[in-house]
Protein backbone atom coordinates (compact mmCIF):
# COMPACT_ATOMS: atom_id res chain seq x y z
CA UNK A 1 0.00 0.00 0.00
CA UNK A 2 1.19 3.43 -0.23
CA UNK A 3 1.26 6.82 1.42
CA UNK A 4 0.70 8.83 -1.12
CA UNK A 5 -2.42 11.22 -1.02
CA UNK A 6 -4.37 11.46 -3.85
CA UNK A 7 -7.34 14.34 -3.95
CA UNK A 8 -9.74 11.23 -6.57
CA UNK A 9 -9.67 7.59 -7.06
CA UNK A 10 -10.59 6.76 -10.77
CA UNK A 11 -11.86 3.31 -11.50
CA UNK A 12 -11.52 2.16 -14.79
CA UNK A 13 -11.96 -1.06 -13.56
CA UNK A 14 -13.51 -3.24 -17.13
CA UNK A 15 -12.94 -1.00 -19.17
CA UNK A 16 -10.24 -1.70 -22.13
CA UNK A 17 -8.05 0.31 -23.97
CA UNK A 18 -8.31 3.31 -24.86
CA UNK A 19 -10.45 4.06 -21.75
CA UNK A 20 -8.02 4.18 -19.37
CA UNK A 21 -5.92 6.49 -20.65
CA UNK A 22 -8.93 8.79 -22.07
CA UNK A 23 -10.53 8.82 -18.70
CA UNK A 24 -7.32 9.47 -16.97
CA UNK A 25 -6.79 12.40 -19.00
CA UNK A 26 -10.34 13.75 -18.21
CA UNK A 27 -9.76 13.15 -14.84
CA UNK A 28 -6.38 14.85 -14.27
CA UNK A 29 -8.08 18.07 -16.42
CA UNK A 30 -10.51 18.45 -13.23
CA UNK A 31 -7.66 18.47 -10.56
CA UNK A 32 -5.79 21.10 -9.50
CA UNK A 33 -1.66 21.86 -10.56
CA UNK A 34 0.00 19.68 -7.67
CA UNK A 35 -3.07 17.08 -6.91
CA UNK A 36 -2.48 13.38 -7.06
CA UNK A 37 -4.55 11.18 -8.55
CA UNK A 38 -5.42 7.44 -8.48
CA UNK A 39 -6.16 5.38 -11.10
CA UNK A 40 -7.26 1.56 -10.55
CA UNK A 41 -7.66 -0.51 -14.08
CA UNK A 42 -7.65 -3.77 -14.38
CA UNK A 43 -6.54 -3.91 -17.99
CA UNK A 44 -3.09 -5.17 -18.14
CA UNK A 45 -1.83 -3.39 -21.26
CA UNK A 46 -2.29 -0.11 -18.75
CA UNK A 47 0.74 -0.29 -17.33
CA UNK A 48 2.69 0.11 -20.20
CA UNK A 49 0.11 2.45 -21.49
CA UNK A 50 0.65 4.61 -18.53
CA UNK A 51 4.04 4.90 -18.75
CA UNK A 52 4.06 6.46 -22.49
CA UNK A 53 0.82 8.67 -21.41
CA UNK A 54 2.73 10.24 -18.72
CA UNK A 55 6.08 10.40 -20.87
CA UNK A 56 3.91 12.51 -23.38
CA UNK A 57 1.75 14.36 -21.28
CA UNK A 58 4.45 15.56 -19.19
CA UNK A 59 2.34 14.37 -15.87
CA UNK A 60 4.34 12.57 -13.46
CA UNK A 61 3.37 8.62 -12.78
CA UNK A 62 4.69 8.92 -8.76
CA UNK A 63 3.80 5.06 -8.81
CA UNK A 64 2.63 1.34 -9.71
CA UNK A 65 1.07 -1.20 -8.51
CA UNK A 66 0.59 -4.90 -9.77
CA UNK A 67 -1.74 -6.13 -7.26
CA UNK A 68 -2.38 -9.11 -9.46
CA UNK A 69 -6.41 -8.51 -10.69
CA UNK A 70 -5.57 -5.05 -10.58
CA UNK A 71 -3.36 -2.07 -11.29
CA UNK A 72 -3.02 1.18 -9.45
CA UNK A 73 -1.53 4.02 -10.72
CA UNK A 74 -0.69 7.52 -8.30
CA UNK A 75 -0.02 10.32 -11.13
CA UNK A 76 0.86 13.90 -9.97
CA UNK A 77 -0.64 16.93 -11.75
CA UNK A 78 2.27 18.99 -13.11
CA UNK A 79 0.71 21.79 -15.21
CA UNK B 1 6.01 19.84 -21.77
CA UNK B 2 7.20 20.80 -24.93
CA UNK B 3 5.60 23.71 -26.74
CA UNK B 4 4.15 22.38 -29.63
CA UNK B 5 1.72 19.32 -29.46
CA UNK B 6 2.47 16.24 -31.31
CA UNK B 7 0.42 15.91 -34.39
CA UNK B 8 -1.38 12.72 -35.44
CA UNK B 9 -3.06 12.56 -38.98
CA UNK B 10 -5.65 9.26 -39.99
CA UNK B 11 -7.56 8.63 -42.87
CA UNK B 12 -10.50 6.62 -42.19
CA UNK B 13 -11.30 4.57 -45.71
CA UNK B 14 -13.60 2.02 -43.80
CA UNK B 15 -16.79 1.95 -42.76
CA UNK B 16 -17.27 -1.77 -41.21
CA UNK B 17 -17.59 -2.14 -37.11
CA UNK B 18 -14.07 -3.92 -36.98
CA UNK B 19 -12.26 -1.00 -38.94
CA UNK B 20 -14.50 1.43 -37.22
CA UNK B 21 -12.61 0.95 -34.00
CA UNK B 22 -8.72 1.72 -34.75
CA UNK B 23 -9.22 5.12 -36.47
CA UNK B 24 -11.24 6.27 -33.03
CA UNK B 25 -9.27 4.13 -30.39
CA UNK B 26 -6.12 5.95 -31.98
CA UNK B 27 -7.39 9.48 -32.26
CA UNK B 28 -8.80 9.48 -28.56
CA UNK B 29 -5.33 7.60 -27.07
CA UNK B 30 -3.38 10.64 -28.84
CA UNK B 31 -5.95 13.66 -28.02
CA UNK B 32 -5.37 11.98 -24.20
CA UNK B 33 -1.46 12.14 -24.53
CA UNK B 34 -2.30 16.16 -25.77
CA UNK B 35 -1.79 15.32 -29.23
CA UNK B 36 -3.28 17.40 -31.62
CA UNK B 37 -5.42 14.77 -34.02
CA UNK B 38 -7.41 15.12 -37.32
CA UNK B 39 -8.87 12.48 -38.89
CA UNK B 40 -10.04 12.74 -42.85
CA UNK B 41 -13.35 10.51 -43.25
CA UNK B 42 -13.37 9.08 -47.27
CA UNK B 43 -14.69 6.39 -49.17
CA UNK B 44 -16.65 3.88 -46.63
CA UNK B 45 -14.99 6.15 -44.07
CA UNK B 46 -17.48 8.47 -44.38
CA UNK B 47 -20.62 7.21 -42.67
CA UNK B 48 -18.77 7.04 -39.88
CA UNK B 49 -19.44 10.80 -39.31
CA UNK B 50 -23.45 10.12 -39.25
CA UNK B 51 -25.63 11.01 -36.32
CA UNK B 52 -26.00 7.47 -35.84
CA UNK B 53 -23.34 5.17 -36.74
CA UNK B 54 -25.19 1.60 -37.80
CA UNK B 55 -21.73 0.08 -38.67
CA UNK B 56 -21.99 -3.88 -39.18
CA UNK B 57 -19.42 -6.40 -39.58
CA UNK B 58 -19.00 -9.17 -42.36
CA UNK B 59 -17.16 -12.35 -41.90
CA UNK B 60 -17.01 -12.88 -45.74
CA UNK B 61 -14.76 -10.10 -45.78
CA UNK B 62 -12.39 -10.95 -43.05
CA UNK B 63 -11.63 -14.65 -43.82
CA UNK B 64 -9.16 -14.68 -40.27
CA UNK B 65 -11.85 -13.52 -37.79
CA UNK B 66 -12.10 -15.79 -34.82
CA UNK B 67 -15.71 -16.93 -34.50
CA UNK B 68 -16.06 -17.15 -30.97
CA UNK B 69 -19.24 -17.01 -28.24
CA UNK B 70 -19.82 -14.28 -26.26
CA UNK B 71 -21.53 -16.48 -24.30
CA UNK B 72 -21.97 -20.15 -22.59
CA UNK B 73 -19.19 -21.94 -20.17
CA UNK B 74 -15.55 -21.01 -20.76
CA UNK B 75 -14.51 -23.78 -23.14
CA UNK B 76 -17.64 -23.56 -24.76
CA UNK B 77 -16.21 -19.19 -25.54
CA UNK B 78 -12.84 -20.46 -26.00
CA UNK B 79 -13.50 -22.53 -28.46
CA UNK B 80 -12.71 -21.48 -32.44
CA UNK B 81 -15.24 -22.18 -34.45
CA UNK B 82 -14.50 -23.86 -37.53
CA UNK B 83 -17.24 -21.52 -39.70
CA UNK B 84 -16.52 -21.83 -43.38
CA UNK B 85 -16.65 -17.68 -43.58
CA UNK B 86 -17.01 -17.67 -47.01
CA UNK B 87 -20.32 -20.12 -47.04
CA UNK B 88 -22.02 -18.46 -43.34
CA UNK B 89 -20.99 -15.01 -44.93
CA UNK B 90 -23.69 -15.79 -47.95
CA UNK B 91 -26.07 -16.75 -45.14
CA UNK B 92 -29.10 -14.39 -45.06
CA UNK B 93 -29.00 -12.85 -41.20
CA UNK B 94 -25.51 -14.25 -40.69
CA UNK B 95 -23.77 -10.99 -40.98
CA UNK B 96 -26.66 -9.65 -38.58
CA UNK B 97 -25.45 -12.13 -36.14
CA UNK B 98 -22.01 -11.76 -36.57
CA UNK B 99 -22.59 -8.31 -35.84
CA UNK B 100 -24.14 -8.36 -32.55
CA UNK B 101 -21.77 -11.27 -31.81
CA UNK B 102 -19.15 -8.61 -31.95
CA UNK B 103 -21.24 -6.06 -30.34
CA UNK B 104 -22.09 -8.55 -27.16
CA UNK B 105 -18.05 -9.48 -27.31
CA UNK B 106 -16.74 -5.98 -27.01
CA UNK B 107 -19.39 -4.58 -24.56
CA UNK B 108 -18.24 -8.14 -22.35
CA UNK B 109 -14.46 -7.15 -22.56
CA UNK B 110 -15.08 -3.12 -21.68
CA UNK B 111 -14.44 -1.90 -25.25
CA UNK B 112 -16.40 1.25 -25.58
CA UNK B 113 -18.97 1.39 -28.88
CA UNK B 114 -17.61 3.14 -31.88
CA UNK B 115 -20.09 5.63 -30.76
CA UNK B 116 -19.18 6.42 -27.64
CA UNK B 117 -15.20 6.80 -28.86
CA UNK B 118 -16.25 9.06 -30.94
CA UNK B 119 -18.09 11.04 -29.01
CA UNK B 120 -14.69 11.65 -26.80
CA UNK B 121 -13.37 12.36 -29.77
CA UNK B 122 -15.44 15.08 -29.96
CA UNK B 123 -15.19 16.27 -26.77
CA UNK B 124 -11.48 16.13 -27.12
CA UNK B 125 -11.52 18.37 -30.11
CA UNK B 126 -10.05 15.87 -32.56
CA UNK B 127 -11.02 17.75 -35.92
CA UNK B 128 -12.77 15.51 -38.30
CA UNK B 129 -12.71 16.84 -41.96
CA UNK B 130 -15.80 14.62 -44.27
CA UNK B 131 -15.30 14.45 -47.71
CA UNK B 132 -16.63 16.52 -50.10
CA UNK B 133 -16.03 14.17 -53.05
CA UNK B 134 -17.51 10.92 -51.34
CA UNK B 135 -20.63 13.51 -50.48
CA UNK B 136 -21.48 14.12 -53.64
CA UNK B 137 -20.30 10.60 -55.10
CA UNK B 138 -22.94 8.63 -52.58
CA UNK B 139 -24.97 11.54 -51.97
CA UNK B 140 -24.53 12.21 -48.51
CA UNK B 141 -25.78 15.91 -47.06
CA UNK B 142 -24.10 18.03 -44.43
CA UNK B 143 -26.88 17.78 -42.47
CA UNK B 144 -26.77 13.70 -41.69
CA UNK B 145 -23.17 14.55 -39.90
CA UNK B 146 -22.99 15.04 -36.62
CA UNK B 147 -22.12 19.12 -36.56
CA UNK B 148 -18.63 18.84 -35.21
CA UNK B 149 -17.54 17.44 -38.96
CA UNK B 150 -16.11 20.10 -41.40
CA UNK B 151 -16.28 19.47 -45.00
CA UNK B 152 -13.20 19.37 -47.44
CA UNK B 153 -11.41 17.81 -49.93
CA UNK B 154 -7.94 16.49 -50.21
CA UNK B 155 -5.67 19.54 -50.06
CA UNK B 156 -7.68 20.29 -46.36
CA UNK B 157 -6.42 17.19 -44.70
CA UNK B 158 -3.10 17.70 -46.72
CA UNK B 159 -2.64 20.55 -44.85
CA UNK B 160 -3.25 19.48 -41.50
CA UNK B 161 -1.03 16.49 -42.19
CA UNK B 162 1.75 18.06 -43.80
CA UNK B 163 3.59 18.80 -40.55
CA UNK B 164 2.10 15.74 -38.69
CA UNK B 165 4.19 13.36 -36.82
CA UNK B 166 2.47 10.26 -37.41
CA UNK B 167 0.33 10.05 -40.44
CA UNK B 168 -1.85 6.39 -41.10
CA UNK B 169 -4.18 4.66 -43.78
CA UNK B 170 -6.61 3.20 -41.77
Amino acid sequence: MSDIKAVQTLDTSGLSCPLPVVKTKKAINGIAIGEILEMIATDPGSIPDMEAWARQTGHELLESHDEGSKYRFFIKKTH
Amino acid sequence: MENKPKKLALIATQGTLDWAYPPFILATAAAAMDWEVGIFFTFYGLPLLKKEINATVSPASNPAMPMKMPFGPEGFRNFNWPMPNMLMGNMPGFEAMATSMMKKTFKDKGVATVQELRDMAVEMDVRMIGCQMTMDVFGFKKEEFIEEAEIGGAATFLEFAADANISLFV
